[in-house]
C-alpha cells in the first residue's frame, strides 16, 4: 500500500430500497490513478454503488470518501471533483457536439480562457473533429459514448466514475473507449468503471467482483485467476453434457464443474486427479475426450467465486 | 461570461429554437381554442328562435321579414297576431327573440317619419340576446339601405327624404345584465388557457430530463437545485407572458374586449399567476417519472381547477367543501385580476388580495418543489 490516501474509499457501504438490500456492505479502497473494474451481472449493485459514491443517492449505512470528500457529509464538494457518466446515455440529442461541450463545462464552471483548449482535447478524443457542429442525435453509439466521456471530463475531475459505458457501443469502438480510459489513468485520474462485459475485467488495474450487492472478490486480474479458483482446471469436450455434469459433481476431488459453450470446465482439487475422470464418465456412458490442462480465463474465476460466495447463504 | 444559469438557459432556448414544431404547439392550440371559446360563448348564436308579430302587413313590412329569413340566423318559430302570443313565446322559452312591426310602418317610412321597430330579447342568455341584436341592427341597417334604393326613384324630384327606422329595444323584467357580462369569457379564457399551457409545458419539460436520463447527469454537476429550476421555468415564464399578450390582443383586437384596466397591473397580475402555475408544473413533475404519468396527472388535475375556478359556475353556487378548495386554485384569484382589469379598470390595492394570495401559492408550489426535487435522490 503506498503512503498517498486511496482516491475512492468505501467502509461497509449499503443502500437498502425498502426491504431490498442493493448493496450490502461493500468495502473498496482505489488508488489514484488506479482502473478499478467493476463487474457483476445485471441487478448486482453496481450503478447503485456508484451513484451513492456520486452524491446521487444518499448510503443507509457505512460511508464513502471520494478525492477526500465525504459523499453524505460533502456531497457539493464530492461533485466539484467526479466526473460521471451514467448508465444511460445522457447527453442532449437536439444539441450539436459543441453546444453539449459548452454546456456541460458551463455546468462545471470551466474558466472561460480554458474553454477553447478542452473542447478541442474532448472533440480530438472523441474523434470528432469536423462533426462540431453535428446534432448528437446524428452521431453513431461509440461517437455518442466518446463525446458523453469527454463531456465528462472537461473539468479535469480527478476521479471518474463510468457506469457501463461500453454497453452495446461495437466491439471495435469498445477496444478504442478503453484506450481513452488507459490514457486519462496514465495522467492520473482514478477510474471505477462498471461492465457487465466479463472480458472487459482484463483491461483494468483491479477488478472488484459484485454479486447481490455484496462484494465477492477484488484483486489484480491475475490473482483473482490465479488465486481464486483452488485447483486445477480442465477443458472436457464430452457427450451428452447433462450425464457428465452429473456425474461429475458427484464424483470426489471435482470442486466444480461448469458448462462452457459445447464443452466442461472442470476444476479439480489436484491435477493428478484428470487421469481418472475418464473412467468416471465411462462407467456413466458419456464419451469423453482427454481432458486437457487450461489456464483459467477470469469468466472461470467469476462463476466460481460467485457460487463460492453464494454457498453460505444457501446453507442458512 | 455565462454562470450555470445562463448555460442552463442558453440550452432551454437552443433547444426550444431547434424545436420546429414548438412554436406551432405553443401558439396554434392557444388560438384554436381561443377561437372556439370565443365563439362559442359569443358568436355561436346561428339559429334564433324568433317569434314575428306585423302588426302593419305591408309590402314593406313582409320586406324587412324576409331580410330577416334571409340570413338563416333567425328562425322564425311562430307568426304571432297578437302581443300576449309574443309575451307567452318568450316566457315558455319557445322564442328568444320577438319582433313586433307596428301599423302604419309602411305609411311611416314612405313619408319620411320615424317607423319604429320593436325588438323584445329575452335576457336569461344575455349573450345570445346581446349578438342577437348585433344581428338586428345590421340588418335593419341593410334594410334601410335597400329601401333607400326603392324609394329615391320613386320619389325623384320630391322634397321628401325616406323616413329612418328606428329600433326600440326591450328587454324581459329579468334581465338584468351590466355592460361586464358582454366580455366575462373572453378575459376567463386567457387564465384558464395559460394554466393548460404552462402547468403541461413545465411539467413535462422536466420529466422529459428525468426519462432521457440528461436529469442526472445534471444533478451529479455542482449546479443547484434552484439554478436548475430557474433555468427551467425562466423560459416558461417568458412563453407565458407572450401567450398572455397575444391572447389579450386578439381579444382585444377580433373580438372587441374592451380594456379599461392598467396595463403595468396586468403584467404584475399576470406574472404572480405565471408564477403558481410554474410552481404547479414543477410539483406536478416531481410527481412523475414519466412523460405518460406527468400527462395523466396533468389530465386529472385540470378539469377541478378548470371547474373550480369560477370561470364558468359561479363560486358562489358551489357546495360550502368546494369553495374552500377553490382558495387552492390560484385561476380563481387570475380571473378576478382579468376581469377587473380588463372590463372594471380597478386600481392596485383592490387587486392586492388577488396578488398575495397568487405571490403565496406560487412560492408555497416552488418551495415544496424544490425541497421534493433534493429528495428525489434518495
Ligand atoms: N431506486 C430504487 N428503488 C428500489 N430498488 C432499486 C432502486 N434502484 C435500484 N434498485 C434495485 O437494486 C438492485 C441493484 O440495481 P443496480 O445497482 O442498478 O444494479 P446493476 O447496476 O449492477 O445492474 C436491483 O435489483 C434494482 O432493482
Ligand atoms: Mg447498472
Amino acid at each position: 500500500m503506498s503512503a498517498a490516501p486511496p482516491s475512492v474509499l468505501t467502509e461497509g457501504l449499503t443502500k437498502i430500497f425498502g426491504r431490498f438490500t442493493a448493496v450490502d456492505h461493500i468495502d473498496l479502497s482505489i488508488a489514484t490513478g488506479e482502473v478499478m473494474g467493476f463487474i457483476g451481472p445485471n441487478g448486482a449493485g453496481k450503478s447503485t454503488t456508484i451513484r451513492m459514491l456520486c452524491g446521487l443517492l444518499r448510503p443507509s449505512a457505512g460511508r464513502a470518501v471520494v478525492a477526500g470528500f465525504d459523499v453524505a457529509r460533502k456531497p457539493e464538494a464530492v461533485r466539484a471533483h467526479i466526473g460521471y457518466m451514467s448508465q444511460k446515455f445522457s447527453l442532449y440529442g437536439d444539441l450539436t457536439v459543441r453546444e453539449n461541450l459548452r454546456f456541460f463545462g458551463g455546468l462545471y464552471s470551466v474558466r472561460q480562457s480554458e474553454m477553447a483548449e478542452r473542447m478541442r482535447f474532448a472533440i480530438t478524443m472523441a474523434g470528432l473533429e469536423g462533426r462540431e457542429n453535428a446534432l448528437v442525435n446524428t452521431l453513431a453509439g461509440g461517437w455518442k459514448q466518446r463525446l458523453a466521456l469527454g463531456c465528462a471530463i472537461l473539468h479535469r475531475p480527478p476521479v471518474l466514475f463510468l457506469d457501463e459505458p461500453t454497453s452495446g457501443v461495437e466491439p471495435e469502438a469498445r477496444r478504442r473507449f478503453w484506450d481513452l480510459i488507459h490514457d486519462l489513468a496514465a495522467g492520473g485520474v482514478t477510474i471505477l468503471v462498471s461492465t457487465h462485459y466479463m472480458d472487459e475485467a482484463e483491461y483494468c488495474n483491479r477488478v472488484a467482483l459484485i454479486d447481490r450487492g455484496r462484494l465477492a472478490a477484488i484483486g489484480t486480474p491475475s490473482e483473482l485467476r490465479g488465486h481464486a479458483l483452488g485447483g486445477a482446471l480442465f477443458e472436457l469436450a464430452c457427450s451428452p453434457l447433462g450425464a457428465a455434469l452429473a456425474a461429475l459433481h458427484r464424483a470426489p476431488g471435482v470442486i466444480e464443474a461448469n458448462v462452457f459453450g459445447d464443452r466442461l470446465h472442470v476444476l479439480l482439487a489436484d491435477a493428478s486427479a484428470a487421469a481418472s475422470l475418464h473412467t468416471l464418465l465411462a462407467a456413466a456412458n458419456v464419451r469423453a475426450e482427454a481432458p486437457r490442462p487450461i489456464a483459467p480465463s477470469l469468466e472461470d474465476a467469476f462463476v466460481r467465486l460467485v457460487t463460492r460466495t453464494r454457498r453460505p447463504e444457501a446453507a442458512s | 461570461m455565462f454562470g450555470r444559469l445562463g448555460v442552463m438557459l442558453m440550452k432551454e432556448f437552443i433547444e426550444l429554437k431547434r424545436d420546429r414544431w414548438a412554436m406551432f404547439r405553443l401558439i396554434v392550440p392557444l388560438l384554436v381554442q381561443l377561437f372556439a371559446f370565443g365563439y362559442a360563448a359569443t358568436f355561436t348564436v346561428t339559429r334564433v328562435s324568433t317569434v314575428i308579430l306585423d302588426l302593419d302587413q305591408s309590402q314593406a313590412s313582409r320586406a324587412l321579414i324576409s331580410h330577416f329569413t334571409a340570413t338563416g340566423i333567425f328562425d322564425i318559430v311562430d307568426v304571432a297576431t297578437d302581443q300576449r302570443q309574443i309575451t307567452r313565446d318568450l316566457n315558455q322559452g319557445t322564442a328568444t327573440l320577438a319582433i313586433v312591426i307596428h301599423a302604419r310602418f309602411a305609411a311611416n317610412l314612405a313619408n319620411g317619419k320615424e317607423a319604429p321597430l320593436q325588438v323584445i330579447v329575452d335576457g336569461t342568455n344575455s349573450n345570445t340576446a346581446l349578438i342577437a341584436l348585433g344581428y338586428v341592427s345590421q340588418i335593419v341597417a341593410l334594410f334601410q339601405e335597400d329601401e333607400a334604393a326603392h324609394l329615391l326613384p320613386a320619389s325623384a324630384g320630391a322634397s321628401a327624404a325616406p323616413g329612418t327606422l328606428t329600433l326600440s329595444l326591450q328587454y324581459q323584467p329579468w334581465f338584468n345584465a351590466g355592460l361586464s357580462d358582454r366580455w366575462f369569457f373572453i378575459p376567463g379564457i386567457i387564465g384558464t388557457l395559460i394554466l393548460v399551457q404552462i402547468v403541461g409545458l413545465t411539467a413535462f419539460a422536466v420529466v422529459r430530463e428525468r426519462e432521457v436520463g440528461t436529469l442526472e447527469q445534471i444533478l451529479v454537476s455542482p449546479i443547484s437545485s434552484f439554478e436548475f429550476i430557474l433555468g427551467k421555468t425562466v423560459p416558461f415564464f417568458l412563453i407565458g407572458l407572450a401567450d398572455v399578450a397575444l391572447i389579450s390582443i386578439v381579444g382585444i383586437l377580433w373580438f372587441g374586449v374592451p380594456f379599461v384596466g392598467n396595463p403595468f397591473l396586468m403584467l404584475l397580475g399576470s406574472s404572480l399567476f405565471l408564477l403558481s402555475v410554474l410552481g404547479l408544473g414543477l410539483l406536478l413533475s416531481t410527481f412523475s417519472q414519466t412523460q405518460q404519468q406527468a400527462f395523466a396527472l396533468n389530465f386529472f388535475l385540470l378539469n377541478p381547477f378548470f371547474i373550480l375556478s369560477g370561470f364558468a359556475f359561479p363560486i358562489a353556487a358551489m357546495p360550502r367543501i368546494l369553495q374552500w378548495f377553490t382558495y387552492l386554485n390560484p385561476l380563481r384569484y387570475f380571473l378576478v385580476v382579468i376581469r377587473a382589469l380588463f372590463l372594471k379598470g380597478v386600481g392596485f390595492w383592490t387587486l392586492f388580495p388577488d396578488f398575495a394570495a397568487m405571490f403565496l401559492l406560487g412560492t408555497g408550489a416552488l418551495a415544496i418543489s424544490m425541497m421534493r426535487f433534493s429528495k428525489s435522490l434518495d
